[in-house]
């Protein structure tokens, strides 16, 4: 029964997205916000991540956009009174939080109730001691693991396990910290970081090559006791479950081993008293019955997330009424609407989790996986076979490939070492093994993978090597064709084999009469009718199970597909956003989506969900069942972009700007041509095939030049040059210049503003716009930088012209819609360096500060309404949002924690003060900055740099900050008055300053502290490095400092005009004082 | 490898194309489902299926191969749940022919080969589950190419299924201090082997055996296939123990035949309950259970008589699953409290029962 004395509940969000906590806790919060309405209760949410769904009007009742610390927290508590608090939701942020605020007190003396699952409860899962001491009082096994509070204590303890061990560290977001240790020297290594996160650290025995076996467990506050999904990783233990590939339902287990499992998990869950939600995730050995539990996570996760998708089971909504004082089975099963949600789903289809990795994007990081997390999204895939789901899966991650089989070469130089050391390609690297003639035998062998998955992926090879046989696809009889079909081969992947296009392929499947069928997801395996609207498209099957209503208006909007590195929870925003205005106007909305940290994945989001690729071959076949009036390609991002044209082409109505417009501006000389013609400057460029022309070209326009390769062999993809040395080493080290791989190399002009123009318009005439602006100079990859809306420093001649050059872009290329123009100024001139013709990743952003929905806009141009522009001034806001982003460095072993032109951010954040320093100090806190109370690291790059640094230094000085500052920067702020602690380069040796006289040692007392020194023992509070330019140095001194700062959990910044505007903000506010107001009192 | 077509053929003359495994020979029955995810092994050894076709609906079949059954020193099967395969025939949609299980010793075609029975594979099995479900069970066919093809699909419904399955003779098992008698309707042998781990000494007999000339500190009535209402002569039996007020425990047919010693009568169900997920409540209070199940036959509750009452409900479908007597240690349970296959949560129930001993 509902607990009568809850009026007003708090939910903790999880902030900004970054390895290890992603999208999935904006569907679980989402969710419960959800269940929280549905029963009355007023609902208030802090949660800086302003691209969320959750953040949306209409979900919670109150939203504060500040940070999830227990200090924000603690305020917002004071403020708004309420009866309960929520702490599952948000991931191990949200959790941790809780978990303070309830040691300090602070929950108990505001009166406020830990909903669900309490919080000792919490605590003996979190802390792995208490953990395995509990799980010994009901004799469950767990790994033998050790607690050590400092290196020394963890090498003995390593000693008496004995090696390999694994490192784990408390209290840590996705296994961060933790790691495989062969030896001491690598033990001491992990150890010393994994300190800097943690103040405790476990060392467990290592069980690399068991099984890795998940269940998914809801228990109500009567004791009853369901698991809701169990799941089975792909790779064998030793791979974080977000590295790995997961099937659900486990394929490879007997009934006595699942049920043995479950079972445990069960006892588990009670004996340590959860309420709601939780996952148990087991080590199982491969050739026994023996096991042990590896952890508990007493909280909605990224399993209980994919395991909501993967069975239709609502576990966030379910667990929050749990929360609420209700029983299992005082609630419905919301797929059937009759039965119980006390129950456990039975699938009758596969799915198949892969993560998306964007290692390639960062220069210097490891591509190995293991016990950390590196992902930095994933897809699920679902299918009646295995191989139709994993091959679905491996095109969703959108990395290239066709499917398992079919695809570029896989250059690897040991293929042994490939399958015995995990990678993001491991899957590519058995597929060369096989097609090289390994066994299945072998490849176990190398890569401890189970057999039946190998076997199965065997007969993708086997069916590929038939296929191969043919003369041509003439020849493929259709019983070939149709097993091609049943083992998730797309039209493209057979195509390849025959060298044909996928038109061709195409058109002899629908001769041979092979379609795919649509099946629901129904939680009971058809065992009772469902009015489900979760489908999936399979080719192992012979019926349909919906008929879409012909009758009805239909339009399909295309999701954003996984999230990566450049396309993240804003793309579902708008794809939520823009589904919802559909329904409101009376439309049917279908979504297709195959990300299951979404919100626009929830089937009780639009009419129909179509769980499936974001392919022109699947679209073309819902398009067949649909009938749709047309499709939306503008609200998710590049994937469904890209879709436009061949959309098309095959006769489907794209809703809003035109294809061939999109095209016109998607294709750089085409839309170079326009803005010639309409007399719009842009910065030079040229598309060069040879050497000769490069070095010419550069001649023209001089250096920096911006490259950009069309074929990367290493390394970041795009590079700022600024020398001839620069561009030969970039090149030859990293890139393939030729015909077939042209480079684009254009003007960089230096010190020069960015702005971003978003808008919407109707019929080429722009409606609403929303210039923002970015506080790093041009440069920074405008996903990575710092913005500012609305603009404090923008020229009302540069917004003339601005808005000027937009209109004539919007009107040549006859927008209806979404648009994004983003432009750079420079002396009150501007110029255009990119134009999409959909949401950009900064719409939700301006939407929520302006208050004014932009796709809902953009979706009534779509729908022809003509809307009236809205009577609105970005500058007469009497507020200011920043965003800011949020960086995974962390997770990143080894790689360069620098700005430059590729994006590198996992994730951002969006919050709102009644002046910029307000909002900038809680966007940074937001992302992880604390604020400095004493001492500062600042390594300052080139002299202009220097000289931009020096207000904010002196400013420090004046704070009574201590300022420790690397030899030149050191000099400089002497000179001009600054005092500073002069401190080593990692390279500079102690007996050169004692020879030297050690000049600039006097005030530390002769001896001069090595800066990773400081770093490591957190002596500095922030350290400032400012890279000389954009270039990728080797393994150069800033680099060693930041990466040190990294490692070390120091906060760090690397661009001077962010580190100002910081400095300055934290200089004239005090951060406890920072106004607690929710986004509704900002008008 | 490839296999030979065959079809899924149904009384009503429809048909599904799928290729043949297994045994390539022509089987009929009663077609039925079950959404069970595990446990195919214990599942076809399960004599409750006795006269059926049985469709799995999770598509992926015989993953993890087929063990060597090994009886045990009582002579019980340890893997299985009887010494044979009981359903005619398999339908499923992808067969897994290579395995991979340390147990394993032979794939599920070469067992169902070994055994004599078909299976048919790359059936939409969601498709026929769909159609079980809304036009109820059905008689039907499974044709290897080159069969013959059926002409009559007798009803195993009409035939007393329990009395081809049942045990022959009286057998022991297990020793110490309390003796149950074990009606075998048609045992699946995790229920001897719950009663012997907990130390009782069970006496099976066949199911028309008249236990009451026998001693005993509690009865015991198996599970069984098909239609409750062919065992009269158990359910005779049943009502002279009755009479006495030792204790009497029974389980899926148990409870059928213990509800009609009862008064109460049965009835077939639509499509039966046949999966690993069905949640039970105990009646008149807040727990619930996720159980095992398997019968097509169900207790009319109403039609219990005054001394009785339900003991536990289905929550999806409200039908009985369990009764038990208002003064006397009588009650039974509709659905597998000894699991195997499926969830173990209600093992609990043959403590309770031996508590009463």
């Amino acid at each position: 029964m509902l607990d009568n004395t809850l009026r007003k509940v708090l939910l903790l969000g999880s902030g900004a997205l970054k390895i290890g906590e992603a999208g999935e806790f904006d569907y679980s919060g989402s969710q419960a916000l959800k269940a929280l309405r549905e029963e009355g209760i007023e609902t208030v949410l802090i949660n800086p991540n302003i691209a969320t769904v959750q953040t949306s009007e209409g979900i919670a009742d109150k939203i504060y956009f500040l940070p999830v610390t227990p200090a924000f927290v603690e305020r917002v508590i004071e403020k708004e009174k309420p009866q309960g608090i929520f702490l599952s939701f948000g991931g191990q942020t949200a959790l941790n939080c809780g978990v303070e605020l309830y040691r300090s007190g602070v929950l108990a003396r505001h009166g406020v109730q830990v909903l669900g699952t309490p919080v000792q409860s919490i605590i003996d899962t979190e802390d792995r001691d208490l953990f395995v001491r509990r799980l010994d009082e009901i004799s469950v096994k767990t790994i033998r693991s050790h607690a050590a509070s400092s290196v020394e204590e963890a090498l003995a303890a390593a000693a008496e396990v004995g090696y390999p061990v694994i490192l784990r560290a408390a209290y840590a977001l996705g296994g961060l910290g933790s790691g495989f240790c062969d030896n001491e020297a690598e033990l001491t290594a992990a150890a010393g970081k994994a300190f800097a996160f943690s103040p405790q650290v476990l060392v467990e025995k290592s069980l690399k090559g068991w099984k890795e076996i998940e269940y998914e467990v809801v228990r109500d506050r009567y004791d009853n006791c369901i698991t809701v999904c169990n799941m089975e990783n792909f790779d064998p233990l030793g791979i974080h479950t977000g590295e790995s590939i997961v099937v659900a339902p486990s394929q490879t287990l007997t009934n006595d081993e699942f049920h043995f499992l479950r079972k445990k998990a069960l006892d588990i869950v009670r004996h340590l008293g959860i309420v709601g939600e939780c996952n148990v995730q087991y080590a199982f050995s491969p050739d026994g019955e023996d096991y042990r539990v590896i952890e508990v996570n007493a909280r909605l996760s990224r399993s209980s997330a994919l395991a909501s998708k993967a069975t239709g089971y609502p576990l966030a909504f379910v667990a929050a009424k749990l929360g609420l004082g209700y029983g299992l089975f005082e609630l419905k099963n919301s797929v059937t609407q009759t039965t119980p949600a006390f129950f456990e789903p039975a699938l009758d289809y596969v799915v198949c989790k892969i993560p998306r990795w964007d290692l390639a994007k960062f220069k210097g990081v490891s591509r190995e996986i293991g016990s950390s997390m590196k992902s930095v999204g994933e897809v699920m895939a679902i299918g009646r076979t295995f191989e139709e789901a994993i091959q679905k899966g491996l095109r969703m991650i959108g990395q290239g490939a066709n499917g398992f089989v079919c695809n570029k070469p896989y250059k690897v130089e040991d293929l042994d070492w490939a399958l015995q050391h995990p990678t993001d390609t491991r899957i590519f690297a058995i597929a060369a093994a096989f097609e090289s003639g390994y066994s299945v035998e072998r490849v176990h062998a190398l890569t401890h993978i189970d057999k039946w998955f190998l076997d199965k992926l065997f007969k993708l090879e086997t069916t590929y090597r038939e296929l191969e046989a043919c003369p041509s696809l003439a020849a493929v009889g259709r019983g070939l064709f149709l097993r091609a079909k049943r083992q998730g081969f797309s039209d493209i992947q057979i195509g390849r084999v025959f060298h044909i296009a996928e038109e061709a392929v195409r058109q002899r499947r629908l001769t041979l009469g092979l379609r795919p069928c649509i099946k629901q997801i129904d939680t009971l395996a058809a065992e009772f009718p469902a009015k489900t609207n979760y489908l999936y498209l399979t080719y192992n099957g012979t019926k349909n199970d919906i008929v879409p209503p012909y009758g009805a208006q239909t339009v399909i909007v295309l999701g954003s597909g996984a999230y990566r590195i450049g396309s993240s929870v804003e793309f579902d925003w708008c794809g939520v956003n823009a589904v919802d205005t559909f329904r409101r106007k009376g439309w049917q909305a279908v979504m297709i989506n195959y990300n299951p940290e979404t919100v626009s994945t929830d089937y009780d989001s639009c009419d129909r969900l179509y769980f499936d690729e974001l392919s022109l071959e699947t679209a073309l076949e819902i398009c067949t069942v649909e009938r749709p009036f047309g499709v939306v390609v503008s609200v998710g991002g590049q994937i469904p972009n890209n879709l436009a044209l061949p959309l098309q082409h095959n006769g489907i109505n794209i809703l809003g700007t035109s294809a061939e417009d999109i095209d016109r501006a998607e294709d750089r000389n085409k839309f170079s041509s326009i803005v010639d013609r309409l007399g719009i400057d842009q910065p030079r460029w040229q598309e060069l095939t040879t050497m000769d022309d490069i070095e010419h070209f550069v001649a023209e326009v001089g250096y920096p030049v911006l490259v950009r390769p069309s074929y990367v062999l290493s390394g970041a993809a795009m590079n700022v040059c600024y020398s001839d040395e620069d561009l030969k080493t970039f090149l030859e080290m990293a890139v393939e210049v030729s015909s077939e791989h042209p480079v684009v190399i254009s003007s960089f002009i230096q010190r020069c503003k960015e702005f971003e123009f978003d808008a919407v318009a109707d019929h080429g005439k722009v409606l609403v716009h929303a210039i923002s602006e970015h506080i790093e100079y041009a440069g920074v990859h405008s996903g990575d930088a710092t913005i500012q809306f609305p603009p404090q420093k923008l020229y009302c001649v540069t917004a003339a012209r601005i808005r000027r050059v937009a209109a004539a872009i919007a009107a040549e290329l006859h927008i209806t819609g979404p648009f994004n123009i983003q432009f750079l100024a420079h002396q009150g001139q501007v110029k255009v360096i990119e134009c999409n013709l959909r949401a950009s990743r900064s719409f939700p952003f301006v939407s929520k500060i302006l208050k004014l929905n932009f796709i809902e806009l953009a979706v009534r141009c779509m729908l022809g309404e003509h809307p009236l522009p809205p009577d609105i001034d970005a500058f007469e806001l009497p507020y200011v949002g920043i965003k800011a982003s949020q960086f995974s460095f962390s997770r990143l072993g080894h790689a360069d924690p620098v700005l430059g032109v590729d994006m590198a951010s996992t994730g951002e954040v969006g919050c709102i003060g009644d002046n910029f320093d307000e909002a900038l100090l809680k966007a940074m806190i937001s992302v992880g900055h604390r604020i400095p109370k004493k001492a500062i690291l600042i390594s300052s790059g080139n002299a202009i740099q220097k000289a931009d640094m020096l207000p904010a230094c002196q400013m420090l000085h004046s704070k009574g900050y201590e300022i420790y500052a690397t030899w030149g920067t050191w000099r400089y702020l002497q000179e001009n008055g600054v005092p500073a602690h002069r401190i080593r380069f990692p390279n500079e040796a102690v007996e050169a300053y004692r020879v030297a006289g050690g000049e600039g040692a006097e005030g530390n007392g002769g001896a001069i502290p090595a800066a990773l020194d400081l770093i490591r023992k957190h002596e500095v509070e922030l350290v400032v490095n400012i890279p000389k330019n954009f270039t990728h140095g080797e393994l150069t001194n800033g680099y060693r400092i930041r990466r040190a700062a990294i490692d070390f959990n120091v906060p760090l910044i690397t661009n001077s005009r962010l580190a100002t505007a910081y400095i300055r903000a934290f200089c004239n506010l005090d951060p406890a004082a920072l106004p607690i107001k929710a986004w509704d009192e900002y008008r | 490898m490839k296999h030979p077509k065959a079809t899924l053929l149904l009384q009503d003359g429809r048909e599904f194309p799928g290729w043949s495994f297994g045994y390539h020979g022509p089987s009929e029955g009663e077609i039925v489902f079950s959404t069970a995810m595990v446990g195919y092994p214990e599942s076809l050894t399960d004599p409750s299926y006795s006269g059926q076709i049985l469709c799995v609906s999770y598509p992926l079949v015989g993953n993890y191969g087929i063990p060597t059954e090994e009886p045990d020193a009582e002579g019980l099967c340890t893997r299985f749940e009887s010494e044979r395969i009981h359903v005619r025939g398999l339908v499923i949609s992808d067969y897994s022919e290579t395995y991979s299980h340390w147990s394993a010793s032979k794939s599920l075609g070469q067992w169902l080969e070994e055994q004599h029975i078909p299976g048919i594979c790359g059936i939409d099995t969601r498709a026929l589950v769909q159609l079980l479900r809304d036009e109820g069970a059905q008689l039907g066919a499974i044709v290897p190419e080159g069969c013959p093809t059926p002409t009559a699909f007798p009803d195993p419904n009409l035939e007393n299924q329990v009395a081809i399955v049942s045990c022959q003779d009286v057998i022991h098992y297990g020793s110490g201090p309390k003796r149950v008698v074990l009606v075998d309707c048609g045992v699946k042998h995790q229920i001897i082997r719950c009663l012997v781990a907990r130390g009782i000494e069970v006496v099976r007999v066949p199911w028309d055996y008249d236990f009451n000339t026998l001693e005993w500190d509690g009865l015991f009535v198996s599970n069984g296939p098909g239609n409750p209402a062919l065992c009269e002569v158990t359910v005779q039996h049943l009502q002279q123990a009755m009479a006495g007020s030792k204790p009497i425990f029974g389980i899926c047919m148990g409870n059928q035949l213990l509800s009609r010693a009862a008064g109460a009568n049965t009835y077939k169900l639509k499509y039966g309950h046949r999966s690993h997920n069905q949640p039970v409540r105990q009646c008149g209070t807040d727990h619930c259970f996720v159980t095992s199940q398997n019968h097509g036959f169900a207790v009319d509750t109403a039609t219990l008589g005054p001394d009785w009452e339900p003991l536990f409900i289905n929550m999806n479908d409200g039908t009985n699953e369990g009764i038990r007597h208002k003064t006397k240690p009588f009650f039974s349970a509709q659905f597998h409290p000894e699991a195997s296959s499926g969830p173990v949560d209600t093992e609990f129930l043959f403590d309770e029962f031996i508590s009463k001993l």
